[in-house]
C-alpha cells in the first residue's frame, strides 16, 4: 500500500469530480422529473406509459448509452452528465409520480373544498405528502449513479473511475482497489444518510415504497 | 449516415460480429446460470434463519454498492485476463439480487401456509419444492431480471479485462474514433438489455397472482 498515501490529493480531486458529476446530474434530473411526475400522476394512461418507458430505458447498459451519445456530443464531461441525467430521470420520474399518485383523492377534494388554489394545493398538501417517495427516489438515483459514474471515466469525464481504468491499464491492483472501495464507501454513505432523511420526512405510520 | 455504415461493417465482417455476439451471450448465460444455481438454494436454506438471512441481506446489499466496473477490474489482478475472470466477476454481480429476492420472497410467505404444510405431514424437501419455491417464484424472477440487466451491462465492460464480447467494438470504436464501429457494439448491447427486461417483465407478470404482493424489484 504505497500508492494511496502518496496520492491523497489526486484521490481527493477524483472524488470531487465524481461527486460533481453525480450532483449535477441528479439535480438536473430532479427538476425535469418534478414536472413530468406531477403531470403524469393524475393521468393514468400517461403514468402507465411513463412507467413502461422508464423501466425499459433504465435497462440500457451504461457503456452502450455513453457510446450512443458520442456521435452527437463527443466525449468529456458534457455527454457524461447527459447520460447520467438520463439514468436518474428514469428512477426519479417513477418515484415522484408514484408519490403524487399515492395521495388519497379525499385529501385533494378536502383541499379544493377549503378553497385552495391549484398551486397552493400542490405546495402545501401534495408536496409534503409525496416527500418521502421523492427522497426515496433521490436516494436510489444517487446510489445508482455513484456506481454508473465510474464508467463515465472511459469517455474522459474523470472521477473515481479514472483511477480504476488506470489500474487496469497499468496492471496496478492497488489503484483498482482504491477506486472501487472508495466508490462503494461513497454509495454506502449516501444510502445511509438519505435513508435517515427519508425516515425524518415520513409522517407517523406511513410507509414509503 | 453512420447507421448504414455500421450495417455495412456488420455484413462485411459477419464472422467477427457473430463471434463477438456468441461470446457475449455465452458469458451472460453461463454466469447467470451459475449464479441462479448458487443463490436460489442458498436463499431458500437461509431464509428460515433470522440471523443468517440478516447477514446475507446486508452482505448482498453492501456487495451491490461496489460498481460493476470495479468488480470486473478486481478480477484482473486475481484471475488474470480472458473469459474465465469475466465470468467469475459476472457471477459476483448476479448473486446478490437473486439471493436477496429469494430470501425475501420465502420470508414473506404467510406462516399459516407453512404451518399447514407441516400439519399435512410434508417433509422439508416437499415443503421447499411444493410450497416455498412456487410461492416465492415471482420474487425470484424479479431478482433474476435485475441480475440479467446487471450481467448484460457488465458483460459489455468485460472487454476492458480481455473478456471479449460486443464491448470490443465499443472500445475499438472509441480508440479509433470510428462512430460506425461504436454503434456496431452499442446498439446490439442496448437491444439485448431491453429485450431481457421486456421478456422477464412479461414472465414476472404472468407468474404473479393478483393478490400476491411478494414480487419485489430489488433494484
Amino acid at each position: 500500500m504505497q500508492w494511496v498515501p502518496d496520492n491523497v490529493p489526486r484521490i481527493l480531486e477524483a472524488l470531487g469530480e465524481h461527486l460533481l458529476l453525480v450532483a449535477v446530474s441528479v439535480a438536473s434530473a430532479f427538476v425535469i422529473s418534478m414536472f413530468i411526475g406531477v403531470w403524469s400522476a393524475r393521468r393514468p394512461r400517461a403514468f402507465a406509459v411513463v412507467i413502461a418507458v422508464t423501466g425499459v430505458l433504465f435497462a440500457v447498459p451504461s457503456l452502450a448509452l455513453f457510446a450512443l451519445l458520442i456521435p452527437m456530443l463527443g466525449i468529456g464531461v458534457v455527454p457524461a452528465i447527459v447520460g447520467l441525467t438520463a439514468y436518474s430521470l428514469m428512477i426519479l420520474v417513477r418515484n415522484i409520480a408514484a408519490g403524487f399518485q399515492a395521495i388519497a383523492p379525499e385529501i385533494l377534494d378536502a383541499a379544493d373544498g377549503m378553497g385552495y388554489g391549484k398551486w397552493r394545493r400542490l405546495r402545501e398538501i401534495e408536496f409534503p405528502l409525496a416527500l418521502p417517495y421523492i427522497i426515496a427516489g433521490v436516494r436510489i438515483a444517487v446510489v445508482s449513479l455513484i456506481g454508473i459514474a465510474t464508467v463515465a471515466a472511459y469517455i474522459n469525464a474523470g472521477g473515481l473511475g479514472a483511477i480504476i481504468f488506470e489500474g487496469i491499464d497499468q496492471r496496478f491492483p492497488e489503484k483498482i482497489f482504491a477506486g472501487g472501495l472508495l466508490t462503494s464507501a461513497l454509495a454506502l454513505t449516501a444510502d445511509y444518510s438519505l435513508t435517515r432523511l427519508e425516515r425524518a420526512a415520513r409522517p407517523g405510520g406511513m410507509r414509503a415504497p | 449516415m453512420i447507421l448504414t455504415q455500421a450495417f455495412e461493417w456488420i455484413f462485411a465482417n459477419w464472422e467477427t460480429f457473430l463471434g463477438a455476439l456468441e461470446q457475449h451471450l455465452l458469458m451472460c448465460a453461463v454466469s447467470l446460470g451459475i449464479a441462479i444455481a448458487i443463490s436460489v438454494p442458498l436463499g431458500v436454506t437461509i431464509a428460515r434463519s433470522p440471523l443468517a438471512s440478516f447477514l446475507a441481506i446486508n452482505f448482498a446489499g453492501a456487495l451491490r454498492t461496489i460498481p460493476s466496473l470495479a468488480i470486473l477490474a478486481i478480477a484482473l489482478p486475481i484471475l488474470g485476463i480472458g473469459l474465465v475472470p469475466s465470468v467469475v466477476a459476472l457471477i459476483v454481480l448476479a448473486v446478490p439480487p437473486i439471493l436477496l429476492n429469494t430470501c425475501i420472497g420465502v420470508r414473506e410467505i404467510d406462516p399459516g401456509v407453512v404451518d399447514a404444510s407441516v400439519g399435512m405431514g410434508m417433509t422439508r424437501m416437499q415443503r421447499v419444492s411444493r410450497i416455498e419455491l412456487p410461492l416465492a417464484l415471482p420474487a425470484i424472477i424479479a431478482g433474476i431480471k435485475t441480475a440479467s440487466i446487471q450481467v448484460i451491462g457488465g458483460a459489455a465492460l468485460a472487454s476492458f479485462i480481455g473478456g471479449g464480447g460486443l464491448g470490443d467494438f465499443v472500445t475499438a470504436g472509441i480508440a479509433l474514433m470510428d462512430m460506425s464501429r461504436l454503434l456496431v457494439g452499442a446498439v446490439p448491447i442496448a437491444l439485448l438489455a431491453i429485450l431481457a427486461e421486456i421478456l422477464l417483465s412479461l414472465l414476472q407478470r404472468a407468474l404473479s397472482m393478483p393478490d400476491n404482493s411478494s414480487s419485489r424489484d430489488a433494484r
